[in-house]
């Protein structure tokens, strides 16, 4: 049969493929079908809505502005920027337990960490520890690349040179004051801590720093952020890598420490409490404000009632949908209809 | 001259011995060789002498080789070119531009390199698709050039095997028999003793019939066997032009005569030999010089209605665009005045202090560009593409499109306009060979006023069967004729003896011995079988199949046609007898006189008879009425009678007439002719003078009746694409009479239309009618008031008075009331002239569709150019965007592929633009959060692949594989093609409402996780990938809501494209520690999905965003379906209740154009506004058992 074979050579495959004749689930969207669907989704919004927005009801949240705009405010003296070491004291007093475990965060607000230039200016292999890189800087750190001397600013870049220098802590006022131990480990995330920032393999640190000069904005160098704890310093220092990783919003909290101490691990009793302020960081200068955040922590994190009445909202809706299709569909519906 | 070729050769010769040649010598050579190529004449001498020297001293060298290159590229530069090729494209551009712009430091948004990767991905995957079909026209370069010929070679005396591409100028090349001509041949010798050499032309002009060639006039080379070797003569012949029918030239032989020849003499390349086993040329054009070669022009470049339309919507998308990086300078700007001093975080320039503030805003007006540069959709047109091929590969691949007889499928042509097929408005179409078969079947004849039905023949659909009575008369007659060679006894016999013979005869019929399979495909298909005879391998080659249908005719009745030469014919007459008669003159057919002649001398009796044959009325005129006697009178006036009926039916009609010369007569006319035949001026004139002369006094000898049957599902097809809301006009060169009644038999007019003939010469008269037919048709078309439907039959003269500037309009509107127009008489300019009046007043999609060469301007001057491949070659089909080998293919293409292609290319060429739009807008918003400073939040590596990967095979399998409705749906309802003319498709309305929709979800898609994460420690990239995979999903799915139809292939490529997102972005976050700085994506992903309010906050998102898409489809699928919404539900019910919903349907969505039940109500209701003229007639339709009412409306003046 080969001439037959060679009179249909052009004939084309009969598939379901090629004749688009796949098997296909064709479902129409119709008020009859999604009446279920809207029921459904409304009573699970209706359910996680409630489960959220009690959560976070449940979220104890202390935010206190210290940025001393007010006369009345203590801070008030240092905000003008022109005391050097300027203290202040934040007084608040707890009616009842603050509970579980308290977090303690600094806030800053109208501040553009996500400053498209913010960003660009930090050199990463400065910080993953390559000590090439503190001999030369990269380019994008300008101006804070090298110092009026052309000595290497190590770390580089706007990001570092801004980091957040003031400094709490905490008092209970009972039988005069009592210091509330705040822990300042692990506030930043795993990943950056053990990977993506190295400190530079030489012993005692600073060897390694030499030739180098700290970002004119700070007042200790990097191996002596924290003289307390030696293996705090350097580029894995707590606040240094919380500081690094950029807030996406120009309001924003960043966490400062944990209260854990053995007699606060249960929350903070109530009482009087003083918070003591080290004003080091100018904010007038963009209208910026400072603030204290207390808060404990739920499953989804801090509180934000926002995503509880979304839920409520959205499931009522849904429900309210789906009276409104059960009417469009008694009136209009079509034979093949469910 | 043998002597000073020899001395020259030897001179030659020497020279050859010489070291290579300078440099200062080729450069010569290629200044003499530019002067060779710009002469108006080219002297050519043969290679022979020269053979076996170096390339420089061969005399032909400065003509291109006979190697052809089709390909764009070469290997070298195909990048260069490719790259100058692609920027001409105004989005390529735009993008080269913006990447550049990145570059700038001022004003970068990326890192400058990563930026550019988009770009270099579309461009590559552009080249990569140019770079293939390159490669395919290479291939099938290469096979051509290696295509085997002989060439004759001095060393083996003989004719050797060489490479096409080695053919050179000068060469003498043989040909035989079915083999393809190499290239231009000037035609020397021929194995036929007259010289004659027949090619036939099909793959150039698309010509089937053959065609003469002669050797050269004057050239003695057919007497004795021809030497190439001898052949020193010059050669002059005209710079190559791309005029097939032109060629003229001289050859200088060695005596310095100079013979002339012309177009007659040359074998072009690619056409074939028949019927000639040996032919010998002389090379004259190669390679790109040849006449095929200069015909062949590139595809041909449409742009779809669509693609206009889109290009519009990306204006305003630019106009959007800028405005919103307007919004983010000015925004920059205010946000820098409102800091009161330099903040920390602000960055002095580099050169240490800060821009101004409106410079600041300047540099950001152009950061804004290059972060949001992907709001116009730079995939976009890519994706079109393969959107496009992916279309045409399941429009080709249709087995419903199948043409089994000819083995051939739909070919699409014009690559990128299958979506304008769901769009069209109006339907030019010819009659012959597109709603007929032009297969012509010999029907009925009358001689000597007696008729002769030949019922067999009409029910078989082959000229298989003689009419008995008529067979019987023959053959009663045919006794006498054996005796003496078919000289008369009475006059009643010898009639019908003339009428067969002017059948057989008067024609230019060919008599073919081809053997090819194209040949035999055409015989076994088109012709009798009753050719298995003796006569098996005889095939009848004719210029037009009325022609052979005449030739088979005869040869039932047992008058054949053995050969044809161009002085002689023979016949074989029914009872063995074979005559050769010698052709005295043959008077060939022109559209003025509308008929042929043949003169002959009888070779027995030494008679010149001329036989005549033409349409009725330029035969009928010429008869000598004045000494007809009563009988013939009847006879003649029967006849005219049996015409008329004829041509009521529907048949071809032709008139056939003799005439006796006597010879003294025959010399004084000769005479006359040759001196016409050897004018210069007005030769044609002369030559038709001298026919008129002749052709006078004839004595009738009766008429046929041909049918062109309708192809098949002609009627079928013309009601679905009525139906459709698709306006048919049919144009034709027939009479009216053959068009009405075609157009009857196809369903294009009903019995009961109201039909306007205009027929007129004077312009007045035309306006008159117009105006009074547009009076009527707005009474029968008012609004409310569902009268009859109009049709408008008009002839070529009128149609050009009512095409005149002052009367179109009328014309046009009138045509727009009709149903359908049927022009008559017309020629192809008019044809084409009527398309570009309709297409360009009317503002409205045009569709032709044709076969034959008249087509050609029709077909081109639509916005769709169908051709139908059919008897009339491939002329139609090479001129058109789309070729079908039936007309009832139409209906598929359009009402299928047509609506698929055009709803599922709009619904992705939205989608697009949606898509971009949403998710660009996300960096948008997030500007009011950082200053306006051109941040990106989204990892710049995730926001590339985002649209170039994640996203973009869900919406290219949606615009290639998407169905609404399906196949049988929509043959079953052609109404629903209607939707593609309305809102369903890409308008700027579904633009601006995609884009209101989008503006929505790019606001849910960054509030709601803006409001939620709001006031936290969240950090970019974090904030950016939850922005990111809600916007994953909420494109996704608004897909899915707009999918149709879910096969296992969206499923894979919707399932398929959330896993690669998942699988590629948590690869990077978990690997790129510092990869991208200043980006900082490192385990931001799995710390994101370590968080249980990251998952809550993707599903509100994503239902918020959709939900007020999801409503308005579900409530506007209820409360108001679409047709095609309704067609959806039909199909989900049982064939018994979905009849009774479409006989629903159809009663409540008919109106003037659909039912025929409205039309029995208004003669009902209205009877007395309608003065009809009854008649009662049978249908035309077969159905015997109905007779309808037939209103005859005519305004005939």
């Amino acid at each position: 049969m080969p001439k037959k074979e060679l009179e249909t050579a052009n004939r084309p495959d009969n598939t379901a493929f090629t004749q688009q004749r796949l098997p296909a689930w064709q479902p129409i969207l119709s008020a009859g079908i999604v009446i279920p669907g809207f029921v459904l989704i409304g009573l699970a919004f209706i359910g996680i809505g409630v489960a959220l927005f009690l959560t976070s009801r449940n979220i104890t949240v202390l935010e206190m502005d210290y940025t001393g705009v007010e006369t009345t405010s203590d801070c008030y003296k240092c905000s003008a920027g022109t005391l050097p070491n300027c203290v202040c004291n934040l007084y608040f007093t707890l009616n009842e337990t603050f509970p579980g475990t308290v977090y303690f965060y600094y806030g800053l607000s109208n501040y553009f960490q996500s400053y498209r230039k913010f960003g660009a200016s930090r050199d990463d292999n400065q910080l993953s520890g390559d000590t090439y890189y503190f001999t030369s800087p990269l380019a994008v750190c300008t101006p804070y690349q090298y110092d009026v001397n052309n000595n290497p600013i190590v770390p580089c870049g706007i990001s570092a040179n801004s980091m957040f220098n003031d400094t709490f802590n905490l008092y209970q006022l009972v039988n005069g004051s009592k210091t509330v131990p705040l822990d300042g480990r692990g506030i930043a995330w795993w990943s950056d801590y053990n990977i993506k920032f190295r400190n530079p393999t030489s012993d005692p640190l600073r060897n390694a720093f030499n030739g180098t000069v700290k970002p004119p904005f700070w007042s200790k160098p990097v191996f002596e952020l924290d003289l307390t704890d030696k293996s705090n310093n350097g580029f894995l220092n707590q606040d240094f890598l919380v500081w690094m990783r950029r807030a996406a919003l120009p309001n924003f909290r960043k966490l400062y420490r944990r209260i854990t101490g053995p007699d606060y691990a249960s929350g903070l009793p109530p009482g009087n409490y003083t918070i003591e302020i080290a004003y080091n960081y100018p904010v007038m200068s963009f209208n910026g404000r400072k603030k204290v955040v207390l808060s404990n922590v739920s499953w989804m994190g801090g509180k934000n009632d926002f995503l509880g009445v979304a839920y409520l909202v959205v499931g009522s809706l849904c429900i309210v949908m789906s009276m409104v299709m059960l009417i469009v569909y008694a009136k209009f519906k079509f034979p093949d209809d469910v | 001259a043998f002597l000073v070729v020899t001395a020259s050769w030897a001179d030659n010769w020497q020279r050859a011995a010489m070291p290579c040649p300078s440099p200062l010598t080729l450069l010569r050579d290629s200044l003499r060789g530019q002067r060779e190529h710009e002469k108006d004449l080219r002297i050519l001498v043969s290679n022979l002498p020269y053979e076996g020297l170096p390339k420089t001293k061969q005399p032909n060298r400065y003509f291109p080789g006979n190697a052809v290159k089709t390909t764009k590229y070469s290997l070298w530069f195909f990048i260069p070119m490719n790259l100058y090729e692609q920027f001409h494209r105004f989005a390529n551009l735009y993008f080269v531009g913006l990447a550049v712009l990145n570059f700038v430091p001022a004003v970068e948004a990326f890192q400058p390199e990563v930026a550019i990767v988009p770009i270099c991905v579309m461009l590559a995957l552009t080249a990569l698709k140019d770079g293939w079909e390159d490669c395919r026209r290479f291939r099938s370069d290469r096979r051509i050039n290696h295509t085997s010929c002989r060439v004759y070679s001095r060393k083996v005396s003989g004719f050797v095997e060489r490479h096409w591409k080695d053919v050179r100028v000068g060469d003498l090349v043989e040909v035989a028999s079915n083999e393809i001509i190499p290239a231009d041949l000037l035609l020397l010798h021929t194995s036929d003793l007259n010289g004659v050499c027949h090619i036939e032309t099909a793959s150039l002009d698309g010509e089937t019939n053959l065609k003469r060639r002669l050797v050269v006039p004057g050239l003695n080379t057919q007497d004795s066997s021809f030497e190439p070797q001898n052949f020193h003569c010059t050669v002059a012949v005209e710079k190559p032009n791309d005029n097939l029918n032109q060629f003229k030239g001289y050859i200088e032989t060695s005596d310095m005569k100079r013979l002339g020849f012309g177009i007659d003499s040359l074998l072009p390349r690619g056409c074939t030999v028949r019927n000639t086993d040996l032919a010998t040329g002389f090379v004259v054009y190669t390679g790109h010089e040849t006449k095929s070669m200069m015909n062949k022009n590139g595809p041909q470049y449409k742009r779809s209605k669509l693609e206009c339309k889109m290009n519009i919507d990306v204006l305003f998308c630019v106009i959007l665009l800028f405005s919103m990086c307007l919004i983010g300078a000015l925004g920059h700007y205010v946000w820098l005045e409102s800091l009161p001093s330099v903040p920390l975080f602000l960055t002095p320039g580099s050169h240490g202090h800060m821009d101004s503030n409106p410079l600041s805003g300047l540099y950001m007006f152009f950061t804004m560009i290059i972060l949001l540069q992907i709001f116009i959709p730079i995939s976009l047109y890519v994706s079109i593409e393969m959107v496009k091929m992916g279309q045409i590969f399941f429009i080709t691949n249709d087995v419903d499109l199948y043409e089994e007889k000819t083995d051939s499928r739909v070919q699409c042509r014009a690559l990128n306009i299958p979506e304008d097929l769901g769009n069209i408005h109006y339907v030019f179409s010819d009659k012959t060979g597109t709603l007929t078969e032009n297969k012509m079947v010999f029907r009925r004849c009358s001689v000597t006023g007696t008729e002769y039905s030949h019922n067999e023949n009409g029910k078989s659909g082959k000229c298989k069967f003689p009419d008995r009575k008529l067979l019987q008369r023959v053959l009663a007659g045919g006794g006498d004729w054996d005796g003496c060679g078919g000289i008369r006894r009475c006059e009643a016999t010898d009639l019908y003896l003339d009428f067969f013979l002017a059948l057989t005869v008067c024609n230019t019929v060919v008599v073919s011995t081809a053997t090819t399979a194209r040949a035999q495909r055409q015989r076994v298909w088109h012709q009798s079988t009753s050719e298995i005879d003796i006569s098996a391998q005889r095939c009848y080659v004719a210029e037009s199949p009325d022609e052979a249908a005449l030739v088979h005719a005869a040869k039932v009745y047992g008058f054949m046609l053995i050969a044809r030469t161009p002085n002689s014919v023979k016949v074989r007459l029914p009872h063995g007898v074979e005559l050769n008669y010698q052709v005295l003159d043959t008077l060939n057919f022109d559209p003025h006189r509308k008929r042929m002649s043949v003169v002959l001398r009888h070779p027995i009796s030494g008679e010149i008879v001329m036989y005549t044959k033409g349409a009725d009325y330029t035969v009928m005129d010429k008869l000598i009425w004045a000494c007809l006697n009563t009988a013939q009178k009847n006879v003649a006036a029967s006849t005219q009678r049996h015409l008329n009926w004829y041509a009521k039916e529907g048949l071809h009609t032709l008139c056939f007439a003799k005439k006796v010369l006597s010879e003294s007569a025959y010399k004084n006319w000769s005479l006359l002719r040759q001196e016409a035949l050897a004018a210069i001026d007005n030769r044609e004139e002369l030559l038709m003078e001298t026919a008129v002369n002749l052709e006078k006094q004839l004595t009738l000898l009766g008429a046929t009746g041909i049918e062109d049957r309708l192809q098949e599902c002609v009627p079928d097809t013309v009601m679905a694409l009525r139906e459709a809301g698709v306006r048919l006009w049919v144009l034709t060169g027939d009479k009216a009479e053959t068009a009405i009644n075609i157009a009857h038999a196809s369903r294009l007019l009903d019995q009961e239309d109201l039909v306007i003939h205009m027929n007129t010469d004077d312009k007045a008269v035309c306006k008159s009618i117009l105006d009074r037919s547009l009076e009527e048709g707005r009474r029968h078309t008012r609004p409310g008031y569902p009268g009859l439907s109009i049709g408008l039959v008009i002839d070529g003269h009128t149609l050009d008075m009512a095409l005149q500037s002052d009367l179109v309009d009328r014309f046009l509107e009138l045509a727009r009331l009709c149903r359908s127009v049927l022009c008559c008489r017309v020629t192809p300019l008019q044809k084409s002239t009527v398309v570009k009046v309709v297409r360009e007043r009317l503002k409205v999609m045009t569709l032709a569709v044709g076969d034959g060469a008249n087509d050609v301007n029709m077909i081109q001057a639509a916005d769709v150019g169908i051709g139908i491949s059919g008897q009339e070659g491939m002329q139609a089909v090479m001129a058109s965007d789309f070729s079908i080998s039936c007309f009832k293919h139409m209906k598929k293409l359009l009402l299928v592929h047509g609506h698929w292609c055009n709803s599922r290319l709009s619904n992705m060429a939205i989608y697009f633009f949606y898509k971009n739009v949403t998710y660009v807008n996300l960096l948008f918003w997030y500007q009011f959060f950082c200053g306006f400073s051109g941040t990106s939040m989204i990892d710049i590596w995730l926001l590339i692949f985002f649209n170039l990967f994640f996203t973009s095979t869900p919406p290219i399998m949606f615009g290639v594989m998407d169905r609404d409705v399906s196949a049988e749906t929509l043959l079953g309802l052609p109404e629903l093609y209607r939707t593609g003319h309305e809102s369903e498709g890409y308008s700027h309305f579904t633009f601006w409402i995609a884009m209101l929709d989008a503006f929505y979800q790019s606001l849910v898609c960054f509030f709601i996780p803006y409001l939620t994460y709001q006031g936290t420690d969240i950090d970019i990239y974090t904030f950016g990938s939850s922005m990111n995979t809600v916007s994953l999903f909420n494109i996704l799915l608004h897909l899915a809501i707009e999918i149709k139809s879910w096969t296992l292939v969206h499923w894979v490529t919707m399932l398929g494209s959330v896993a690669l997102y998942f699988t590629v972005t948590l690869v990077y976050s978990a690997t790129c520690i510092s990869c991208n700085p200043p980006s900082d994506p490192y385990w931001t992903t799995q710390q994101q999905m370590s968080e249980p309010i990251f998952y809550l906050v993707c599903v509100i998102t994503t239902v918020v965003a959709l939900l007020p898409r999801f409503t308005y489809r579900v409530l506007s699928n209820t409360l108001a379906p679409t047709p095609l919404i309704r067609a959806r539900h039909l199909e989900r019910l049982d064939p018994a209740i979905r009849e009774q919903w479409i006989k629903e349907w159809r009663g409540f969505r008919g109106g003037p154009q659909g039912g025929r039940s409205y039309q029995k109500q208004t003669q009902e209701q209205e009877p007395s506004r309608i003065t009809p003229t009854l008649s009662i007639t049978n249908n035309h339709l077969g159905t015997p058992t109905r007779s309808a009412v037939r209103h005859h409306h005519n305004v005939e003046l």
